[in-house]
């Protein structure tokens, strides 16, 4: 994992000291809100419903057990002993007191962690796949890139006021695990089919939110060092063109649709040609330092499949069914990558208490080289475990009531915080995902439907995602009450698709019998092996739209009723 | 958000953020309190633009945040609650955790939004 040097240290040290006497003025009187505002929320410092909010940064999601453990503890002294994990692997706590900000701050940078870059318009926190380092099916690490640009665009003084906010998502298989075309800029490692070199495809004016948009490819293959060369000359199309005057079209995404792909690339291949790549890139000593850091844990060598597992999965059928869900093929014989899941049958996606995050840490010590990820799905995953030592784990999690079997059912259910935190929703999330939950709670009955991504936001501004959830449900308000739309046909992977509009908005109530009608069109007409996405991509959307806009004969009678 | 030139829907109350910690509160004769039992209600226009001045004050002193007048309908016990759903959950705490929030203190507030 990658740890702070010197300079690192001094920096995020400086800027807690800034930040503290900041809040002395604001809280004396010695500075306005509206001069203090764009300096808490450089700092992660949102005003919520309810109470301040403070989202920190966790770079590429990855966590080591000693910080985790440290988010614990403010979560408990300075919290209400929870903390909620976002769909940009950050995490936030909702109830900080505004004096206390400082003093968290300063806790997390005990850990070299703090919350620069999870607001305002600057690049965010870079993203990446979860199960970066872990997974069989990629070509290279994506996250030392990952963090060269964190460490790049940091104070970047050129990008430090952008048009809009920012995102970058990195990806190092072909399997986009990282949503990369719902972001603004999203990279893929990719081998080069004829040399063979490693290099990035980069696609760039995806975004979800207002207007939604998936990402367009602008360079098929980059050389490795040319990368921040290249990211400087699209930042700098975008940094002169974007629209100030106007937030709603600020986005990369509105000059890419604006002015189209081929003039967007011409515009930036044209300032890349200006540029001395070398002299952009980072010292080749300063990269191989950086990598050096995501090195591969002291993998011991095993057959590739666990008779031991096997074994256990035959007498413990509950064991049996978590490890065909939550594990996932790791690159190293004889481990697996595990999905912790934060979405237990009826909670709240993405929430987990102190204790919960203790465990985990502690089963993270015993059991993935102290090693912890963050999905933009709202788990965690413990990326590097011992094939023989999965029922050991898995007993850890039953304790601390982490061991649901659904990473990726539909029971697994992204929502943002909606109405019931956030000053920006327009309906509730939570409530919404807790009842579809409950409705599908059953292990049979998720089994049988399989694979399916539901996603929801409480507002237009997408951070639940719902554009791109197999199933969407976006919460606004129609005649002063909650109303849900419902979308159909996303898709935030490789296959990334924006979903359609299945008709009306729809009562909170009628959610998870509108879900029932379109899983029951899916049953009635997959193929074998079929997922929902991919009978979805056969049959196109009518089919679905007719069961969603008609109520079957009970559901009429009880409405009648 | 107050602004004299919004149309005033009444009754109304003044609410706003508490500086230090966030947390709602409501303009009473007494000065800002915790408890919407005791928010001092607009019944008439005048009585509005009254709290309108004060929210203006308040927010050049600093010692709230986000301060603006709600309509709101008077409960059968005197309670104001107010008329739309976002400032409803806004005074009561989070929805999906009585436990969190104003209708953990105050049981007045409790499974109404």
């Amino acid at each position: 994992m990658y740890r702070y040097d010197q300079f690192d240290e001094a920096f995020v040290r400086e800027r807690v000291a800034q930040f503290r006497g900041q809040v002395a003025r604001r809280i004396d009187g010695a500075l306005t809100e509206d001069e203090f505002k764009p300096l808490r929320l450089k700092n992660g410092v949102y005003l919520q419903l309810h109470a301040y909010m403070l989202r920190i940064a966790i770079p590429y999601g990855t966590l080591s057990s000693v910080q985790l453990r440290q988010l614990a503890l403010i979560g408990e002294r300075y919290d209400r002993g929870y903390g909620h994990f976002t769909t940009r692997q950050n995490l936030q706590f909702n109830w900080p007191k505004l004096r206390d900000i400082p003093d968290i701050l300063d806790l997390l940078a005990d850990v070299g962690m703090h919350c620069i870059q999870t607001s305002g318009n600057c690049i965010r926190n870079t993203t990446a796949d979860h199960f970066s380092g872990a997974a069989a099916d990629e070509v290279e690490d994506p996250r030392p890139t990952a963090e060269l640009i964190r460490q790049w665009s940091t104070m970047h003084p050129e990008f430090d006021y952008l048009p809009r906010k920012f995102k970058i998502a990195v990806t190092g298989a072909a399997r986009d695990r990282a949503a990369i075309r719902a972001h603004d800029i999203g990279i893929q490692v990719v081998r080069h089919p004829v040399s063979g070199e490693v290099g990035y495809r980069l696609f760039v004016g995806g975004g979800l939110g207002r207007t939604p948009m998936i990402g367009k490819l602008v360079r098929d293959f980059l050389p490795k060092a040319h990368l921040l060369a290249y990211l400087q000359s699209l930042m700098r199309v975008y940094n002169l063109e974007g629209r100030r005057d106007n937030k709603y079209k600020a986005r990369v995404k509105i000059l890419v649709h604006e002015i189209g792909i081929e003039e967007f690339r011409a515009r930036v291949e044209a300032e890349f040609a200006a540029l001395d790549p070398a002299a952009i890139a980072a010292d080749p000593d300063e990269v191989a330092r950086i990598e050096a850091y995501f090195a591969a844990p002291a993998f011991a060598t095993f057959p590739a499949d666990s008779q031991r597992v096997v074994a256990d999965r035959a007498r413990d059928a509950a064991f049996d069914r978590w490890v065909e869900t939550n594990t996932f093929p790791h690159r190293q014989p004889g481990y697996a990558a595990v999905t912790v899941s934060l979405k237990p049958v009826g909670g709240v996606p993405g929430d987990a208490t102190s204790d919960q995050m203790r465990a985990v840490a502690d089963l993270a010590d015993a059991h993935s080289f102290g090693e912890i990820r963050v999905s933009h799905h709202q788990n965690l995953i413990l990326p590097h475990v011992r094939q023989d030592e999965l029922h050991a784990l898995w007993t850890g999690l039953v304790a601390a009531g982490l061991a649901e079997a659904n990473a990726g059912l539909i029971t697994d259910i992204i929502a943002c915080p909606g109405l019931d935190y956030c000053a920006l929703a327009t309906a509730r999330s939570i409530p919404i995902a807790q009842a579809i939950s409950r409705r599908f709670g059953s292990a049979e009955r998720q089994r049988e439907i399989g694979e399916l991504g539901i996603k929801i936001s409480g507002c237009i501004n997408a951070c639940g995602h719902h554009h791109v959830g197999h199933i969407g449900i976006l919460g606004l308000e129609k005649s002063g009450q909650e109303s849900y739309q419902v979308t159909l046909g996303g898709d935030a992977t490789e296959n990334a698709a924006i979903g359609q509009l299945l008709g009306p908005g729809i009562t909170a109530e009628e959610v998870p019998d509108a879900i029932e009608r379109l899983v029951g069109v899916y049953l009635a007409h997959r193929h074998d092996g079929e997922t929902f996405a991919e009978a979805v991509r056969r049959l196109g959307i009518e089919p679905f739209k007719a069961g969603f806009l008609a109520p079957q004969p009970a559901e009429a009678a009880h409405a009648a009723a | 958000m107050a602004t004299t030139k919004q149309k005033i829907l009444l009754p109304a109350i003044l609410l706003a953020n508490d500086l230090l910690d966030g947390d709602v509160v409501f303009w009473t004769e007494r000065g800002w309190s915790i408890d919407p039992a005791e928010a001092l209600v607009a019944g008439d226009e005048a009585a509005a633009i009254r709290l309108q001045e004060v929210a203006a004050a308040a927010l050049a002193r600093g010692t709230v945040v986000d301060a603006y007048l709600v309509d709101v309908t008077l409960r059968d016990d005197g309670l104001p609650v107010p008329n739309h759903f976002r400032e409803r959950f806004k005074i009561a705490g989070p929805s999906i955790r009585q436990d969190l929030g104003k209708q953990a203190a105050f049981a007045h507030l409790r499974g109404r939004a």
